[in-house]
């Protein structure tokens, strides 16, 4: 799935949300010169880690945020990188079909062959679900002969109990590092994060790295 | 953003009253709160660019502090300050963050309205 696609585009709300979610499958993608276009909705100027003593305040957050997404992208090999300009946590209250025409806009340019989102109804975040939800219409919409793939990440805590174990499950360790750099260029949402799961490496957590060896999703299918 | 000098914040605060100014206000335990614990009831509250003016304002002394000010009808505070700023626009930026580095509170004050 990963080898022939056209076009890739990603569609989230908050930088950081494609490291966390698919760095590895997009930089296995960027190194066989797949085109990937990451549209990035807000730039998480709501996030709440401004650290004690604090690094940012509310209104220098979004700059540093936007030049940590810039690094991301290039840790990804991401070459067309467009930042929307929506406000954090207010994507679900924007009107929902200028939401599905935003995305129905980048599909009509780009032509991509494959969508990657958050699975509607599993995302945990009201942005991540507003997000889905218009990508997932945007598709719908289309005819069934020429719409994209759309492979989608749950993470709330029920979804493997609704949904099964995710459709796909891609192994990522030879672009590992690609994936960790991508997270530390996120470093006012990830540093924390990071400095935990190294002091679990060091207790020999066998679940500390999961995240930086396997990326997992759902295939949405519309019926008709 | 430095740990709050109450007499400075105080200083601040009177230099805003009686002006047309934006509010800043928001409360938060982050959209993931429910999520890594399900017991937590997730609420919170967020205006921006809301123009007022205030006859008084007043930030107490208790540590995290209270600021609340007083309008011609009616009120706003916070609660849980612990940092402040005036940033490069001349801004008033007062933020409340948690043992963890995590904002739980802003009440901000500018002449200006904030970025979108």
């Amino acid at each position: 799935m990963f080898t022939d696609q056209r076009h890739v585009l990603i569609v989230f709300p908050h930088p950081d949300d494609e490291a966390f979610s698919c760095a590895g499958v997009v930089r296995q993608m960027t190194k066989r010169n797949i085109p990937v276009t990451y549209a990035c909705l807000t730039l998480g100027e709501m996030g709440r880690n401004l650290g004690n003593p604090p690094f940012a305040t509310r209104e220098s957050l979004p700059e540093i945020r936007r030049e940590e997404l810039r690094k991301a992208a290039d840790a990804m090999g991401i070459q067309d990188l467009r930042m929307f300009g929506l406000r954090d946590k207010t994507i679900e209250f924007e009107d929902d079909e200028k939401m599905v025409q935003l995305v129905s806009d980048l599909i009509d340019e780009l032509n991509p062959s494959l969508v990657i989102t958050f699975l509607p109804g599993f995302s945990v975040h009201p942005d991540h679900e507003a997000t889905a939800r218009a990508v997932v219409e945007a598709v719908r919409r289309m005819r069934k002969d020429e719409r994209p793939t759309i492979i989608a990440v749950g993470f709330a805590n029920d979804t493997v109990d609704k949904m099964g174990l995710p459709h796909i499950k891609v192994d990522i360790t030879d672009v590992k590092m690609d994936k960790l750099a991508a997270l530390q260029a996120h470093a006012s949402q990830t540093a924390w994060m990071i400095a935990e799961s190294e002091k679990r490496e060091e207790t020999a957590d066998e679940l500390s790295d999961n995240w930086l060896t396997t990326e997992a999703f759902y295939v949405i299918e519309h019926a008709e | 953003m430095e740990l709050v000098n109450k007499e400075h914040l105080q200083q601040l605060i009177d230099a805003f009253a009686n002006k047309d100014v934006f509010i800043h206000l928001e409360t938060t335990n982050g959209s993931y709160a429910a999520h890594f614990n399900e017991a937590v009831f997730n609420a919170g509250a967020f205006i921006r660019n809301v123009k007022l003016r205030y006859e008084l304002g007043k930030v107490v002394s208790d540590h995290p502090h209270r600021v609340g000010l007083k309008l011609e009808h009616g009120w706003v505070y916070a609660q849980g300050i612990t940092h402040y700023e005036v940033d490069e626009h001349g801004r008033l930026l007062m933020a409340g963050l948690d043992y963890e580095g995590k904002l739980a509170v802003a009440l901000q004050i500018s002449e200006t309205p904030f970025a979108y």
